[in-house]
């Protein structure tokens, strides 16, 4: 039987930024539904371990989303997919795989973004040897506290590749994701601080370390940790015959060609608009480019789409890092109470 | 003899056009190579001339190629070309049994019907007139047509036609004007005085009344001068492919070859193109990127006139579509290339060749190239095809590899190439191998047109066939449904198009495509290009996949590893190496390739006798 429910706003997406906007928007007083596709909220922030650049739990995180949802007005439904909105009159309807129908006069998507899939980067190799890991299954180890190698022992040897899937036209994402730089920063004293005795490099194309203590923090993993950095992208990775993997790449300060031989790859893969993101950005025609969600203007209406009623917040519009979602989340929770009040 | 003032412009024409010829067509001669001159020497007293000749008639004349291609075109060629030869033949012999003897003056031949007018008894005089007016209305029809080109390409069928240089619009509007005013002079003249068959006669029967003997002689006039000015601009404009195509079709037939550089033969290749713009249709440049001028047909007329630039030079993904469809069977990739090495600054790129050579007892050696090391899922299965059907095999570039050259040709680096090229030829033949295994047609085309190597090549998809056929290697078939996308390096001159489908065929349900074989496509990857903005370059690949998917295939399969990273890289179709399929698809019981981190960890822990954290074994 169809199930119909009647609210104020529906919120597409329970990572940082529809929890943080949903529990604003139900602390003024509105009925919020949120919805979230997969079986447990936080989204991405459940993939990682710690977060830049103050080192701060991801769990401290998810505990202190746990306490947000349980404010007055505010329902959750955990593994349900909006498969649909739509505008009728005055209301947005959507629809949800569970065969519900939501009424409501705003919605807020918040769908995020999804981690590049590396096997399109198949010279590194992924998925084709052991020993080449994205930064999220980095994350995981870190989790676990124990980091392997290719042949399932400590690594010596470990280095970092940035711009995986980002700042690449070749795979379609002419843009930067933002948070990869210091993320690598990160790794590297994360695997100094466990495995003093590995060496760790890191490959990049241009550092990009725009955020508070973020310059700092890259100083730090040079001289107190001992990372070192190598301008220039790798170009290839192959397996040795002891089962390790032989880097190409090029100094192009040195502009010497470099062979090297690690025990791990970590690629620091970049952001991309996530499905959900795309199939209903497609769908109500708010699509920008590379698949993200277009606000009406960027610098006068952020939040806003072309229809009246549908927002938008947080990485389903472009790259961000954690504090600027979920200060994007906060600025939507705004332009929707403006949006209601003056409806009525 | 017969003489009037009015033929001059023609005669001066004529003149000029003879003396012109003659003298470019003896500088390009000059140009050749010495061993492009014996080759003429050995060859020019043989059969192979009187192939040329009949040749020179069929494609000359007749258009027989264009008519393949397009039947519209082929007649509107066909009526201009043929129609007008046969004329001036028909014409001379006219004029010779009228004038009862052999060698009158041209012009007498030309102007006849003004020396000789009125009605005539000399033998046949009907069944000429009849004859001449037939052609003549052949030929206008012709015209008719080529107006009609100009104005509504579309008509024939093309969706671009060329755009002419200004001197070429003169020739072309000058041959517009030769015929009506031949018309016109024929029929005044049979308004006069009688004369003429079907047509200049019913014309002439409209025009009685009107014009008197002054019209009449400036319709003469202006037919001679029309016919001069087209005579005398001919060598400099895209008529000159008329003499030029047969010389090149005289030149081919003996054996004559291009070389690296630019020659003779390239200035004849270049010359004998008429600019009919069918390379601009085939080409995927203009069908899916919407460029359209720097296709074979402007690089040729911009290299002619000295007018070429790198933009026009540097787009080309050099795919060979035009190769195919050119009507004159000009070798238009190559040239290209060979211009490019005339704009190619001299660069200085230091070449490591310092590896060192092994011999090998193994029964191939296997050369997977560059690109394939940016591929590493080719390798991976090709050493599991070679352990599966126990080959034993030497992997030459297993741990540093040397370009094989080819991107150097294709942008015009062609002394930094031949070194690449004297070093591998050392590396291959050291080895004492009988057989070279490639897995990048890139290579494989190197290997077997640019080098002279004494062992056999074969791409790893006609050894593959080979493997199956042996009975070495045994694959179970799939109900999966596959298309085949042919590489241009391995479909076009290399010709291995059924070697690859051979195999797949054994392994599944292998759908056709409308762009295979003869017509196959370019994935937009190729390295030959590099003046193409990315965002062209994905159009062509969108475009390829979009033509290639049309039957809704499972996955997409190639033989190249540059094929498929572009075509993986748009992430619109699962694509994979004809080498991954196959060693998907073998017989014996292989553990799976660990595709994800979670596979590739466990299989750590068991190499190392860990046990699993408890947080993975969920």
């Amino acid at each position: 039987m169809e199930k119909i429910i009647y609210t104020d706003i529906a919120v597409i997406g329970a990572g940082p930024t529809g929890i943080v906007a949903a529990y604003n928007l139900a602390r003024l007083g509105y009925k919020v539904s949120l919805f979230e596709k997969e079986e447990s909220l936080g989204g991405n922030i459940l993939k990682t371990y710690k977060l830049f650049p103050n080192f701060q739990s991801s769990n401290e995180l998810l505990q202190l989303f746990g306490e947000m949802i349980v404010v007055n007005n505010l329902s959750l439904q955990t593994g349900v997919t909006v498969t649909n909105i739509r505008k009728d009159n005055n209301h947005w309807i959507s629809t949800t795989n569970k065969g519900e129908t939501i009424v409501s006069k705003a919605v807020l998507m918040a769908t995020g973004f999804k981690p590049f899939d590396a096997h399109y980067k198949e010279e590194y190799g992924y998925g084709i040897y052991n020993g080449v890991i994205t930064s999220l299954e980095f994350e995981k180890m870190l989790k676990c506290g124990e980091i392997y190698g290719s042949n399932g022992i400590t690594p010596e040897k470990i280095a970092i590749l940035n711009c995986v899937g980002s700042r690449d036209a070749k795979v379609g994402n002419n843009y930067c994701s933002r948070v990869c730089c210091i993320n690598a920063v990160k790794f590297g004293i994360e695997i100094k601080e466990i495995l003093p005795k590995a060496e760790v490099y890191c490959f990049y194309m241009d550092l990009r370390m725009t955020g508070q203590f973020y310059e700092e923090l890259y100083r730090k993993s040079q001289q107190e940790y001992g990372v070192n950095y190598i301008r220039g992208k790798i170009s290839e990775a192959s397996q040795t015959a002891d089962n390790r993997i032989q880097l190409k790449a090029e100094d192009t300060l040195l502009r010497l060609p470099i062979k090297m031989t690690v025990d791990l790859l970590i690629l620091m893969i970049g952001i991309e608009a996530s499905e959900s993101t795309k199939e209903l950005s497609a769908q109500t025609g708010i699509m920008g480019e590379y698949g993200f969600a277009k606000s009406h203007s960027l610098l006068k209406a952020d939040n806003h789409t072309i229809h009246p009623g549908l927002f938008i917040a947080g990485t389903c519009k472009r790259p961000f890092t954690y504090p600027e979602t979920v200060a994007d989340a906060r600025a939507a929770v705004v332009e929707i109470q403006h949006y209601l009040e003056n409806k009525t | 003899m017969n003489f009037h003032p009015f033929v001059l412009p023609f005669l001066i024409g004529f003149v000029l056009f003879f003396v012109i010829t003659a003298c470019k067509f003896t500088l390009w001669i000059r140009h050749l190579t010495v061993p492009q001159k014996k080759t003429i020497r050995d060859n020019i007293i043989s059969r192979k001339t009187f192939i040329s000749v009949w040749e020179a008639i069929r494609e000359g004349l007749i258009h027989r190629n264009i008519y393949k291609k397009n039947p519209l075109l082929g007649f509107m060629h066909t009526s201009l070309a043929l129609g007008w030869f046969l004329l001036i033949i028909v014409g001379k012999i006219e004029s010779s049994v009228y004038f009862g003897k052999t060698l009158e003056a041209p012009w007498e031949t030309i102007f006849f019907r003004f020396f000789a007018h009125g009605i005539h008894s000399y033998p046949g005089a009907k069944f000429f007139a009849f004859s001449m007016d037939f052609l003549l209305m052949v030929i206008l029809l012709g015209v008719l047509l080529a107006l009609t080109k100009r104005l509504h390409s579309n008509v024939f069928g093309m969706k671009k036609t060329t755009q002419q240089a200004p001197l070429d619009r003169i020739a072309l509007t000058t041959l517009w004007f030769v015929f009506p005013l031949r018309l016109l002079a024929e029929s005044s003249t049979s308004a006069l005085y009688s004369g003429g068959s079907f047509l200049t006669a019913s014309v002439g029967k409209l025009l009685t009344g009107v014009v008197t003997p002054e019209v009449s002689l400036g319709f003469w006039w202006g037919y001679s001068i029309a016919i001069g000015f087209f005579l005398s601009t001919l060598p400099f404009s895209r008529y000159m492919h008329i003499p030029t195509e047969i010389l090149y079709i005289f030149l081919k037939n003996w054996g004559v070859t291009s070389q690296e550089t630019i020659t003779g033969f390239t200035q004849i290749q270049v010359n004998s193109c008429s600019r009919c713009g069918i390379c601009i249709d085939v080409c995927q440049l203009n069908t899916a990127a919407k460029i359209n001028n720097v296709q074979s047909v402007y690089l040729i007329r911009d290299y002619r006139y000295q007018q070429l630039k790198e933009s026009v030079a540097d787009q080309c993904l050099l795919c060979g579509r035009c190769v195919e469809a050119c009507p004159v069977n000009l070798e238009l990739t190559l040239i290209r290339k060979q211009v490019r090495e005339k704009n190619a600054p001299s660069h200085n790129i230091p070449i490591d060749c310092t590896l060192q050579i092994h011999k090998s007892n193994a029964e191939i050696i296997y050369f997977a190239g560059c690109m394939t090391h940016l591929t590493p899922s080719i390798i991976s299965a090709m050493k599991k095809i070679f352990s599966s059907a126990k080959v034993s095999y030497h992997f030459l570039d297993e741990q540093k590899g040397i370009c094989c050259g080819k991107p150097l040709i294709q942008q015009g680096l062609l002394s930094e190439s031949r070194k690449l090229r004297d070093f591998n030829t050392q590396l291959i033949h050291n080895t004492n191998a009988k057989t070279l295994v490639v897995s990048c047609p890139i290579c494989y085309k190197s290997f077997t047109e640019e080098y002279s190597l004494n062992v056999e090549v074969l791409h790893h998809s006609e050894y593959i066939e080979r493997l199956l056929h042996n009975g070495r290697l045994r694959i179970k078939k799939s109900s999966l449904k596959m298309v085949y996308h042919d590489p241009c390096e391995l479909s076009r001159k290399n010709s291995r198009k059924e070697e690859p489908r051979n195999v797949l065929q054994q392994i599944a349900k292998l759908i056709p495509t409308s762009v295979e074989k003869n017509n196959s496509i370019c994935c937009g990857g190729s390295l030959a290009s590099t003046g193409l903005p990315p965002e062209k370059r994905k159009q062509i690949t969108n475009h390829a996949i979009q033509k290639l998917t049309e039957n809704k295939p499972d996955f997409l399969i190639t033989s190249c590893p540059l094929c498929k990273k572009t075509f993986h890289q748009a992430k619109l179709i699962e694509v994979l190496d004809i080498a991954e399929i196959s060693a998907m698809h073998l017989h014996e019981e292989i553990t799976p390739i660990s595709r994800t981190w979670e596979g590739s960890k466990q299989l750590a822990h068991l190499f190392s006798g860990k046990k699993l954290p408890e947080t993975f074994q969920k």
